[in-house]
């Protein structure tokens, strides 16, 4: 006998193609996240005076910025014609745009970390400076914008769970961005100590902290936003479900307690950098980067998730039509 | 070659879906597939996959009716989907099941996400308004994957790049039939104009629900729908998910701007912050 055809879908089958997408872009989405939150604070550490802090920035930055390179020509289908992305600038492409954010950010950061390494190597400093501080504060401008696309990158296919979260996507990204750069803050004045009467140390821990309630927050209201889109499934009633089953759940909970408490810790090491709240510091600093990167690899999965199973295509659409008042 | 597309009393017998349908470059093609003639032959499965050389997708028992290909993928552009129903309509007493047949397409949608998310331009929009992705500039991104909303397009595993149906875009050059219509022995497949198609779909339907066949519908002929309708639409028997078709699918981009404002607003908070937690306590 053969089994009837729900009236969900075509033999339960999904309507829509899983992402291609393999785990190095959600990686991704965290080390991008990295690099543009470390640029911010190296830019600042600059302006401020601080060169020992904003080189080391810079090489982080740099660092995150390579990996995400790797990541991102690692996922292709053909890796060999990366550079095909710069043959067109598309602004209907979320992927294109980014690609030359991508670009002028690490064309930028790469040039500040280039002018400072010829400084060392006799390059008289009235002409590596400018440039390393140019570039340095130029990048640190782009770097929001790394930060954010990937949430439009994200947002902009036909994935219920991240395209239903257009509009939150972008502050936990946000969010997510800048508690990565503040505790990557901590760690480098971690390993290359501040002058403890210098205010500046407070503020990578302050951005941590800032940052990690941002990213929660945002997590929260799209939570939320998604338990709204209904899918008329008693099983799974709507979109937020994507993220309450299977590894999602257990991702975007350990992202939340890494983050909660990572932030905690930071802010409970205080705002000087001592000696004596150093390492708790860099602790929190360790459970901040770790929840950002958790929360990157929850909402990538969720999403997965949300194309496998046809309720999340269908439901919302069939309710969309037929709204449940004017059901028989 | 001469075009034979009237009959010997001077009938125009594409509007029957007959013979060769004329169209120019500056005319919008597509096909009109009416599931309401289908009789699950897949000649236009086997036909596709002749003539655009598809490699084999696997020799699979699904148990599903008399469809073991599945779904649409790289390796499958035309689908012909069965899906068996109890019913207790006289007409089909002694089997009582109603068979639904249908063979499912790429959409060749007037707002294609996949076109419209490439970043490449592999895929691009020809002179017939059908979506074709480039083979030697695809560079396997895999984004057009995750925007379409019918699940069409995919990456051929191996290969890297991602293929669909191209509405036989060769074929057409060469000013002929695509494959799949050229094959299909009921005219279930309909290719030519869309204007024309359109208003063949129109005649049809009205005739069916003239029949009492209520639950006939058409899917994808409406230009207003969320894609602007599709350059390939159908005439279903019942509603779309029966098919595995998305009931009212729509264009991820058309809430570009809303997405690009909500990230413009973010990396502005982003850099706010920055500002103010790292600059906010300059002290000597
Ligand atoms: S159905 Fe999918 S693959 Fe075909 S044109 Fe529309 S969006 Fe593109
Ligand atoms: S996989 Fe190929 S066709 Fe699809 S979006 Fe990427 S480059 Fe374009």
């Amino acid at each position: 006998m053969v089994p009837d055809a729900t009236p969900m879908s075509y033999y339960g089958q999904p309507i829509l193609k899983p992402p291609t997408w393999k785990w190095p872009i959600a990686a991704y989405l965290f080390t991008g996240g990295l690099a543009a939150g470390t640029s911010l604070v190296g830019a600042a550490a600059r302006l401020h005076g601080d060169r020992r802090l904003a080189g080391a920035a810079s090489a982080a930055t740099m660092s995150a910025i390579g990996v995400s390179a790797g990541f991102l020509i690692e996922d292709l289908g053909r890796r060999s014609r990366f550079h095909h992305m710069l043959r067109v600038v598309k602004i209907t492409s979320p992927m294109s745009v980014g690609t030359w954010i991508f670009s002028i950010f690490s064309s930028l950061a790469g040039a500040s970390a280039v002018a400072e390494i010829g400084e060392k190597v006799g390059v008289p400093a009235r002409v590596a400076r400018p440039v390393t501080a140019v570039g340095q504060v130029g990048s640190a401008l782009v770097g929001p914008a790394l930060a954010t696309y990937t949430a439009v990158l994200l947002a902009d296919t036909a994935v219920p769970a991240w395209h239903e979260a257009r509009r939150d996507l972008p502050w936990v990204f946000a969010g997510s961005a800048t508690a990565s750069g503040g505790a990557m803050g901590i760690l480098l004045s971690t390993l290359a100590p501040l002058d403890p009467s210098d205010g500046f140390a407070s503020g990578p821990r302050r951005m941590a902290v800032v940052g990690a309630a941002l990213e929660v927050g945002a997590d929260e209201a799209m939570h939320r936003r998604l338990r709204a889109v209904a899918t008329g499934d008693t099983d799974k009633p709507d979109i937020g479900a994507a993220y309450t089953s299977g590894s999602p759940r257990v991702l975007a909970g350990a992202a939340r307690a890494a983050s909660v408490t990572g932030a905690a810790t930071v802010a409970l090491a205080g705002r000087r950098d001592r000696p004596r709240t150093r390492l708790l510091a860099a602790a929190g600093a360790l459970l901040v980067l770790a929840g950002a990167a958790l929360e990157r690899f929850a909402i990538f999965h969720a999403g997965k998730a949300s194309t496998t199973d046809p309720v999340y295509t269908v439901g919302p659409q069939r309710l969309r039509l037929v709204p449940p008042a004017r059901r028989p | 070659m001469t075009i034979i597309d009237r009959g010997s009393d001077g009938t125009d017998l594409t509007l029957q879906g007959i013979g060769t349908p004329r169209y120019d470059r500056e005319q919008r093609v597509g096909f009109f597939t009416d599931t309401s003639i289908c009789i699950g032959c897949k000649a236009c499965e086997v036909a596709c996959k002749e003539w655009n050389d598809v490699p084999a997708d696997g020799l699979n028992f699904l148990a599903r009716s008399y469809d073991n290909t599945g779904h649409l993928s790289a390796d499958t552009w035309r689908h012909v989907a069965f899906v068996e129903q109890p019913t207790t309509d006289p007409e089909s007493a002694r089997s009582g099941v109603r068979w639904l047949m249908s063979s499912d397409v790429c959409k060749h949608c007037t707002s294609a996400a996949c076109l419209e998310v490439c970043p490449t331009g592999a895929l691009f929009r020809t002179e017939f308004e059908t979506v074709v992705v480039q083979q030697d500039i695809c560079n396997g991104c895999g984004y057009c994957v995750s925007a379409c909303p019918f699940g069409v397009i995919d990456q051929r595993k191996g290969d890297g790049r991602v293929w669909k149906c191209t509405l036989c875009y060769d074929r057409l050059r060469g000013g002929q039939t695509p494959a799949c219509a050229q094959a299909c022995p009921t005219q279930s497949i309909q290719f030519g104009p869309l204007e024309q198609l359109r208003e063949r779909a129109a005649a049809r339907i009205e005739a069916l629900h003239d029949q009492g066949v209520d639950d006939a519908q058409l899917y994808g002929d409406d230009p207003g729908d969320g894609v602007g309708g599709f350059g390939a639409f159908f005439l279903l028997l019942d509603k779309p998910e029966v098919y595995g078709l998305p009931p009212d699918p729509v264009s991820t981009t058309r809430d570009l701007r809303t997405m690009f404002n909500a990230a413009t607003a973010a990396a502005f908070g982003l850099l706010g912050i920055a500002a103010a937690t790292l600059l906010g306590q300059r002290r000597g």
